[in-house]
């Protein structure tokens, strides 16, 4: 009879305890952040669970490079989380289209982004919005403050000047001018091509004509990137042609060369690494006094699971996403991780600061090849690699590569034929 | 006289002793197999599947845009299997020859030395090599420099006249061991009796290795052709590795393999066609199929074998 009791009394706790736990409501978030795991559980989580009493949130971040196949296995499942983090556009529409996120053009917080950071995650005509915008990577050059003084250059503004640099480095002998390889390939286009490029297109204005089939490819504005592109190869270092990322990120940090082009995701690795004081300029402009372009890149976004039972407090966490409270508290944690929101946030990291500052003197645009035109074969954003690639190895004229690629584009994209 | 018992009787223990390596092979080789092919006859229009008969290989070799992608690959796979064919196995039968002579020492040593890079995953083969060319941290140029040859060196990798044949001959460097340990097999099987009799006749060194070592070997250096056809072709990892999945320097190292990876799975912001990837995985299938079928009806029925 002892016994009986003694189980009933489990029994009983565990209902009471099964109770208790239902008033809470657990979001379960999907990412392929892992090496973010720590800020989430250790800022962000605690952070939202004080303000917001009764929502519970979990992060389950799978591999970067098994993400997308995981979710969508899990989301044709039904076994997916509430909360979705997601790629920039077209695999993210791909899932909207197929009914897995949810129409989120409502929510307050969405107020707090612009057009540019919201067109990573709307449908080609902007009405609908299916993710929260979270950060962005702004690409610039990163330099060796160091080295600047040792051989006694200024910080570039225009082109002229960078070159100028550059050869003054270049006959100061002591430093590899710029750190960059095409083995890897892509950054010669992330870096260098679309780094650089919007000076000329004049960010938007020119991403939204080409889109649009009134600018093409072989246009002067398109041209031009390559042009420079094409002098770039006398400044990088021996063997260059064999040089990857990790190789180029090396002789960054190591001292060895003076001028890195970045990607602002390299801040906190570099801070970690260097033992010497960076500094950073955005793309020099073409003559002095014209507007500076830059690239700000979307590149992190979060929408909800189509088919969550929480839809509410989904709703109430995506909100947060746009308060400027998770803005501080993600830019801070990752610095080189830009908030993509229009409200006020403050960073701590210098290099962080500087690069940030830019949004306020240059206009923001994003990489030209990812909205839409990327979208068919031959893919654009492919093809530009190759070509920023062949344009800086002398293997193919800047003319030829501009044609090469409106050529691939004009083959299936509409607008452009 | 008809006796039941005579009647043969169904042998039972013979299904029941296939089942297990026939199911599992058709779970994990033939099912996958079919439905590859099965999955080239078919493309996706919104969200749906839809049957298309042979248009994605209408697709594949008659827009300009797939078809020089595939001739291009197909075109750096076989001079990766020229090489292979011109310089590993050669390389592997020499060594063969070598380690089979009675008055080598520590023979066994250098068997095991050669074929260790066969068991190394390719990532490390990969990764190792490209290090050991690499311009900035690599010995490659330095070894050079040593000897006076610096101005021989070049990033082979990252040049698109050399980076293929220098991945190819990466390849062959680890699995010279396989021809190798073959064909030393082959030579071992030998029987003493007639190289003794060949000597009595007066032949003896290069000349018993061309006039009785070498035919009798034919059939190994055949099955060996084939297995370095049907592994170049199914080639893969090691370009991977090495030069990612863009296989660069412009598409220089690109093989069917890589071709196939990029289109099935996607890459970068180029999603994923498992249709189109599917052709191009029944079109390399029906390449080795025909390779095959020439080499077994063509060749191998031909060749001359020696009983012992």
């Amino acid at each position: 009879m002892t016994n009986s009791k003694f189980i009933g009394a489990m029994l009983a706790t565990t209902l009471l305890a099964g109770a208790a736990a239902a008033e809470d409501v657990t979001l379960t978030i999907e990412s392929w952040r892992n090496d973010d795991l720590a800020i989430w559980q250790d800022e962000i989580i605690p952070a939202f669970e004080a303000a917001n009493p009764g929502i519970k949130l979990k992060f389950t971040p799978s591999a970067p490079a098994e993400y997308n196949a995981v979710l969508n296995s899990k989301l044709d499942a039904g076994s997916a989380g509430d909360i979705i983090t997601c790629r920039p556009f077209d695999a993210s529409l791909a899932l909207f289209e197929a009914g897995h996120l949810a129409d989120i053009s409502g929510i307050e917080g969405m107020a707090n982004f612009s057009a540019v950071a919201k067109s990573g995650w709307s449908t080609d005509d902007a009405s609908t919005q299916f993710c929260v915008p979270m950060a962005s990577v702004i690409h610039g050059f990163i330099y060796n403050k160091d080295a600047f003084v040792e051989v006694g250059v200024e910080v570039p503004k225009t082109e002229a000047e960078f070159f100028a640099a550059l050869d003054k480095i270049k006959e100061d002998g002591n430093y590899t001018p710029m750190a960059m390889g095409t083995n890897d390939q892509w950054e010669a286009a992330t870096m260098g091509y679309n780094n650089i490029g919007p000076n000329y297109w004049k960010g938007e204005e020119g991403r939204l004509a080409l889109l649009s089939g009134d600018q093409k490819l072989t246009d002067e504005a398109w041209v031009s990137p390559y042009r420079q592109l094409a002098k770039w190869g006398a400044y990088l270092g021996d063997g260059y042609e064999a040089q990857t990322y990790p190789d180029s990120q090396n002789i960054f940090t190591l001292g060895r060369a003076a001028v890195y082009p970045a990607g602002s995701w390299e801040i906190s690795g570099f801070n970690a690494l260097v033992d010497f004081e960076m500094g950073a300029f955005y793309p020099p402009v073409q003559n002095a006094g014209d507007t500076c372009y830059i690239s700000d890149h979307t590149d992190i976004g979060i929408g909800m699971n189509a088919a969550t039972p929480n839809k509410e407090a989904a709703e109430t966490f995506l909100n947060w996403v746009g308060s400027s409270e998770f803005a501080t508290i993600f830019a801070n944690s990752l610095p080189g991780f830009f908030p993509l929101s229009s409200a006020e946030v403050t960073l701590e990291d210098p290099l962080a600061q500087e690069i940030i500052s830019w949004r306020g003197e240059c206009e923001s645009t994003i990489r030209s090849t990812y909205q839409v035109l990327s979208r068919g074969t031959p893919n654009l954003e492919n093809d530009t690699w190759n070509a920023s690639v062949a344009v800086i190895k002398g293997e193919e004229s800047p003319e030829d590569a501009g044609k090469r690629l409106q050529d691939g584009l004009a083959s299936w994209y509409k607008p452009q034929m | 006289m008809s006796n039941p018992e005579n009647k043969p009787k169904f042998r039972w223990h013979i299904v029941v002793f296939l089942a297990p390596a026939v199911l599992v092979y058709t779970a994990v080789m033939i099912y996958p197999l079919f439905n590859t092919l099965r999955l080239s006859l078919f493309t996706e229009v919104d969200q749906e599947r839809m049957f298309v008969g042979l248009q994605n290989f209408r697709t594949l070799f008659g827009q300009s845009v797939w078809s020089d992608q595939f001739w291009n690959a197909l075109g750096n796979n076989l001079w990766f299997f020229v090489v292979h064919m011109l310089v590993q196995n050669p390389i592997g039968i020499a060594l063969a020859a070598i380690l089979s002579h009675p008055k080598l020492r520590f023979a066994s040593f250098y068997r095991s030395a050669i074929f260790i890079p066969t068991i190394l995953s390719f990532v490390i083969v990969g990764f190792a090599w490209k290090l050991i060319l690499s311009p900035i941290w690599g010995i490659a140029p330095d070894m050079l420099d040593a000897i006076g040859l610096k101005s021989l060196y070049a990033p082979w990798l990252g040049k698109e006249a050399y980076a293929l044949t220098a991945l190819s001959l990466v390849s062959v460097w680890q699995f010279v061991g396989i021809p190798m340990m073959l064909i030393y097999a082959a030579l071992l099987s030998i029987p003493d009796e007639i190289l003794e009799a060949a000597e009595v006749e007066g032949i003896t060194g290069l000349a018993a290795f061309w006039k009785i070592k070498l035919p009798l070997i034919l059939p190994s250096i055949g099955i060996i052709s084939i297995l370095t056809f049907v592994a170049n072709f199914n080639a893969f990892d090691l370009i991977y590795a090495a030069q990612g999945a863009l296989a660069g320097p412009d598409y220089s190292t690109d093989i069917l393999g890589t071709f196939m990876y990029r289109t099935f799975f996607g890459f970068q912001l180029q999603l994923g066609d498992p249709h189109m990837g599917s052709t191009i995985a029944s079109a390399m299938f029906a390449i080795i199929l025909v390779g095959v079928c020439i080499y077994l009806f063509g060749i191998q029925s031909r060749m001359r074998r020696y009983q012992f």
